[in-house]
């Protein structure tokens, strides 16, 4: 069970928060100007990486805020959170493994 | 006093000589002593064979002394306390203890299955796959109960366990898994520092390799002496708990482990009759010391699984543990040192051991010398190439080999009734895989090991091929001061097992006859591998899968790594490139009940209730869960079935008035300056020009423009709105909405609150409703004063209230929402006051005829997931002069054509047919295989249009009205008419009420 780094509340144990899917993901300004390819852009596709993926995460059962968080999805490693209106937090250069 | 079993050694052992105890052998008597496992005792009393295997049914051997065991798969206990597929090598003995053995049908001796054997020809790698393939219908029938009866894995109780567990969350500084030498360094080593260390050992008893050895020396005492004083001194630091019977079953993500702790052995209940079963621990520890040691390997030849073949550590186990010798006359086959290590502590012990068959050409050293002068001859460069026996092992043939293990003519039959073998050693880094530690074969010690320890966690000792006592102990106790900034303690001279195997690559002997077993558990042999890679399964994942070799209960712990090296050797490809197969939690069978814990029954979730339930109750009511509420379903009177009630209660509410406890419709309080320009985002209708005391009926949907939720929007103020959700969709939806204000549309000012549980509601409906309600409230019901779709506060017996004139059954209604505290006597003086038109209370399932009677969807039952507002003919709620949640997604070219499935209503022809709901339509006669055109979604029997109705979701069903359709029930076609969804009052006159 991961812990995760609420920005509020510290870090507490994944039962208490709820994926909320990828983050950085903004919502288009001109809905009705987008081809269909772009809507589809927007509503269905996501990235899928293997390594640092920018998550959104909700603590349901804390504080209710939504907030970034960066994780590598390899590891589980978790490079830090911060509060929606902020930038995500910067990932450490890769070490060669 | 009975006599001592005649293999117990007369002196030694961790066993307590003055603790007599009887149990139960397949209805047999025996006896052993406190300290025995179920295994020792039957050993002592020269029983080895104790099942039988899973495919051919051949008689099986306890080989073990551990949690690796793959044979002794034994039922203990009785009634709801009986439990199948435990070890035999773990069964700690009490008295009274019932086992029984598995896998033989009908008994043990006499195996009706064990013709498989001679079938085996018939049942090679890969049988499954091939032998049921064909014809499909025989799987059910013939193929799987056939498997399911000869494959034995025991059978549950068919009983409720009669036993609590328990859930336990915890945090340490350090865990140490492993209760060995290392294990018990590390753990003093951390302790000292005063930090929380929690130090878990699977077995009842410290020590490890300690208990199964002699002669062992630490700091200067013998390890026994030792041992016995890092207990006490571990028991003394208050920081410092120490978990016995508890194994560590799996390590998760930052430093989360499962602990499961059996708090009572069976046959022990009585002793503890209030304590919980076992514990299931979730400890967090950022730092670990895995001191896990090493598991030992088979090796393999052919009839290398006859009773009385064990391997060589379990061997010197039993002598020196439990002080039972595994025979009369041993002989030891082994490829590494450790075979010289165990022979000796046999010897020394007091068992008589007559041979050492060495695979390697030229053995030497210290031990070789000392077991010449005990008098055991040495076979150099020889393996077994057959044993024989039938259910227990008579004869070892003897042959000398060639470089590649293949038996060759000569070598000497010899007798014996003991085998104990050593194909080299495994760590267990079963924790580290759990984390995805890289696994790489190491040529010295020939075994794998992590080649980098996951974050935060310390691999020592035997888990790291550090196989010599004196390294074991330092290392644990470095990495013990480590974990917690400390340096290491200085330990005196060690003296005990030496470290380097010398292991040779040979572990199959190659014979002519006979089946060789490489998985014991899962009766795979070397010739499956071979025949499996002759097939064309290179990748060792699929060899596996293919051959079902480390697949058992027991996951391979014995047998992966020869499996890994035979193919191998067969492929001609070094270990590291064949690669090994992923370790998973858990590490040992977990009882599920273990998971479970407490929540079970009442527990399993929590119930929701209304301020109204126990009013309900009270007048008879039956209820339905609905999420997590209890809803009041129906209120039958004396009598009364559910559908008479139903019929009763929906004829009232069209003919004079009812009400219903609405209480559970999610509430959420919108306000904030913004509030009106966020609903308008969110909601598909128009929201700013909403004047305050009206409301609204609004959809959301999501961005692909799909339904998403619907409910009434009621304006307080201009900063305020208070919105219903559909009852279970309440947590969905705010935590959506705060999606969209938290992330999106951070500049608007909105506060978001849920009022679900601050309000109580109650649906009141009838022509009657307003001379009923009338009387109790200080608002002015009337139609001019206030209108349909309104909103008023005030009072309603008194309490403050807020009233909406809303309807989801097309009669005129209120929707009186009010303190939770004020529900059951409003509720009371309704009753009184519409005593004279015989007012009736509702249950939801009336509430769902009276509105699909009127084409009111129920969102989640009359859409699915692709459903849009336009097919449900609410395209009129979805405004085209602004933007809002979905609109983009439902405009999109799929979205709008004509094929798609849209709502209807249906009329079956027999008007006294209720089709059931979830059916599907079809064109004709629906001789199968049809097209299915839509299923039918809602279904009942209407009291007011005396006939039954539906509504259903069908393709081109907006241009379908009047048309024909066929639903399937109970395999015939029902013809019905489509119609639109719309069986009732389609002008709305009835919503106005009388006296209006
Ligand atoms: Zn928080």
């Amino acid at each position: 069970m991961l812990l995760i780094p609420c920005p509020w509340c510290g870090e507490r144990a994944e039962a208490e928060f709820t994926y909320a899917g990828e983050g950085g993901i903004a919502r288009p300004k001109n809905p009705p100007e987008l081809s269909d390819q772009e809507w589809a852009d927007y509503v269905y596709y996501r990235h899928n990486p293997k390594g640092t993926h920018h998550e959104l995460w909700l603590h349901l059962h804390g504080c209710g805020k939504y907030f970034r968080v960066v994780r590598d999805t390899v590891s589980n490693q978790i490079y830090g959170s911060a509060p929606m209106l902020e930038a995500p937090p910067a990932v450490p250069e890769r070490k060669e493994v | 006093m009975k006599a001592v079993a005649k293999y117990r050694l007369p002196s030694g052992g961790h066993i307590d000589r003055s603790q007599l105890l009887q149990f139960s052998w397949g209805g047999r008597t025996l006896h052993g002593f406190h300290g025995d496992t179920l295994a020792s005792a039957l050993l002592a009393h020269g029983i080895h064979f104790v099942g039988r295997s899973f495919k051919y049914h051949r008689p099986r051997g306890i080989y073990t002394a551990g949690v690796e065991e793959p044979n002794a798969l034994v039922t203990v206990g009785r009634n709801g306390r009986m439990t199948p597929n435990l070890r035999a090598t773990e069964v700690l003995l009490t008295e009274g203890l019932n086992a029984v053995p598995q896998n033989a049908w009908p008994s043990l001796d006499f195996d009706l299955l064990s013709v498989n054997n001679f079938l085996s020809p018939f049942l090679p790698a890969g049988f499954y796959y091939k032998t049921f393939m064909s014809p499909a219908a025989w799987w059910h029938k013939r193929y799987e109960p056939m498997i399911r009866r000869s494959a034995g894995l025991g059978c549950a109780s068919g009983q409720a366990d009669p036993d609590s567990y328990e859930r336990r969350y915890a945090y340490a500084e350090v865990l140490v898994v492993g209760g060995g030498a290392a294990g018990l360094a590390a753990a003093h080593a951390a302790g000292q520092s005063g930090k929380r260390v929690v130090l878990v050992e699977q077995d009842w008893l410290l020590g490890g390799s300690l208990l199964a050895r002699t002669g062992e020396t630490i700091d200067g005492e013998p390890a026994r002496a030792w041992l016995a004083k890092m207990q006490r001194e571990l028991a003394a630091m208050d920081n410092v708990q120490v978990l016995p019977n508890t194994t560590c079953f799996a390590a998760y993500e930052h430093g989360m482990w499962g602990l499961l702790e059996r708090l009572r052995h069976h046959g022990t209940e009585q002793d503890k009759p209030n304590a919980p079963r076992q514990r299931m621990w979730w400890l967090r520890a950022p730092r670990s010391v895995i001191a896990t040691g090493a598991i030992e390997r088979p090796m393999v030849f052919a009839n290398n699984d006859l009773p009385g073949v064990t391997l060589a550590s379990s061997a010197a186990t039993y002598a020196n543990r439990f002080a039972v010798k595994p025979g009369d006359r041993t002989i030891v086959f082994t490829n590494n040192n450790s075979g010289y290590v165990s022979a000796l502590s046999l010897i020394e012990a007091g068992v008589e051991v007559k041979a050492i068959v060495d695979t390697r050409p030229a053995p030497s050293g210290a031990m070789a010398q000392r077991l010449l002068e005990c008098g055991v001859t040495i076979f150099p460069g020889h393996g077994i190439s057959r044993a024989r026996g039938w259910h227990d092992l008579h004869h070892l043939r003897i042959a000398p080999i060639d470089e590649e293990g293949v038996a060759q003519r000569g070598g000497v039959l010899m007798s014996c009734d003991s085998l104990a073998v050593s194909g080299g050693w495994s760590p267990v880094i079963h924790l580290p895989s759990h984390q995805g530690a890289k696994v790489q074969w190491n040529e010295e010690q020939a075994c794998f090991i992590v080649a980098e320890a996951p974050a935060g966690m310390a691999i020592v000792g035997g888990a790291a091929a550090s196989f010599a006592l004196a390294q074991a102990v330092q290392e644990g106790a470095t990495a013990g001061a480590s974990a917690v900034g400390a340096t290491a303690p200085a330990y005196g001279a060690i003296h005990g097992a030496e470290g380097a195997l010398d292991c040779d690559s040979i572990a199959w002997i190659k014979g002519k006859r006979g089946k060789a077993f490489v998985d014991l558990q899962n009766d795979s042999t070397a010739k499956d591998l071979a025949l499996a890679i002759r097939e064309g399964y290179e990748s060792i994942e699929h060899v596996k899968r293919y051959t079902t070799t480390g697949m058992a209960t027991d996951q391979g712990k014995l047998a992966n790594v020869n499996a890994i090296r035979i193919v191998s050797k067969i492929r001609g490809l070094p270990m590291n490139e064949v690669g090994v197969t992923t370790f998973r939690a858990p590490y040992t069978p977990t009882t599920l009940a273990a998971f479970a814990g407490r929540e079970l029954d009442d527990f399993l979730q929590p119930e929701r209730i209304t301020p109204l339930h126990d009013w309900s109750v009270t007048l008879g009511a039956a209820f339905e869960p609905v999420g997590q509420w209890m809803r009041a379903w129906y209120y039958p009177k004396a009598g009364e079935d559910m559908h008479r009630a139903v019929q009763r209660e929906s004829a009232a509410v069209r003919e004079s008035v009812g009400f219903m406890d609405a209480s559970t419709l999610g509430k959420i309080e919108v306000r904030g300056k913004d509030a009106a320009e966020f609903l308008n985002r969110v909601y598909t209708n128009g929201m700013l020009k909403m004047p305050a005391g009206a409301c609204r009926y609004g959809l959301m949907l999501n961005e692909e423009g799909t339904l998403f939720d619907d409910g009434v929007i009621s304006r307080l103020a201009d900063d305020r709105f208070f919105i219903s959700t559909t009852t279970g969709g309440a947590p969905r939806v705010l935590a959506w909405l705060e999606l969209w204000l938290q992330t999106e549309w951070t500049d608007l000012e909105v506060w978001l609150t849920s009022i679900t549980e601050q309000w109580a509601a109650l649906a009141l409906n009838g022509p009657k409703a307003r001379k009923v309600l009338q009387p109790l409230t200080d608002i002015d019901l009337g139609h001019e004063a206030f209108p349909y779709m309104r909103f008023r506060e005030g009072q309603v017996c008194g309490a403050k209230a807020r009233i909406l004139r809303v309807s989801f059954t097309g009669e005129l209604g209120y929707e009186i929402h009010m303190a939770p505290e004020a529900a059951v006597s409003v509720a009371e003086d309704l009753m009184e006051t519409g005593a004279e038109y015989k007012i009736t209370p509702y249950g939801t399932e009336s509430m769902h005829l009276l509105r699909a009677e009127k084409g009111f969807i129920i969102a989640g039952q009359d859409n699915e997931g692709t459903t849009t507002p336009d097919d449900l003919g609410l395209s009129g709620l979805c405004s085209t002069k602004k933007d809002y949640v979905g609109r983009r997604g439902a405009e999109r070219a799929g979205m709008r054509r004509e094929d798609r499935k849209q709502l209807v209503g249906l009329l079956p022809e027999n008007e006294t047919l209720v089709l059931p709901e979830g059916v599907p339509l079809g064109a004709g006669e629906l001789t199968p295989p049809f097209p299915i055109l839509g299923h039918v979604t809602s279904s009942y029997m209407s009291p007011t249009l005396k006939r039954g109705f539906a509504m259903g979701l069908l393709r081109r069903g907006h241009k379908r009205h009047g048309e024909t359709i066929s639903a399937l029930v109970k395999g015939a076609a029902v013809p019905c008419k489509i119609v639109p969804p719309m069986f009732l009052d389609p002008d709305g006159e009835r919503l106005r009420g009388e006296d209006a």
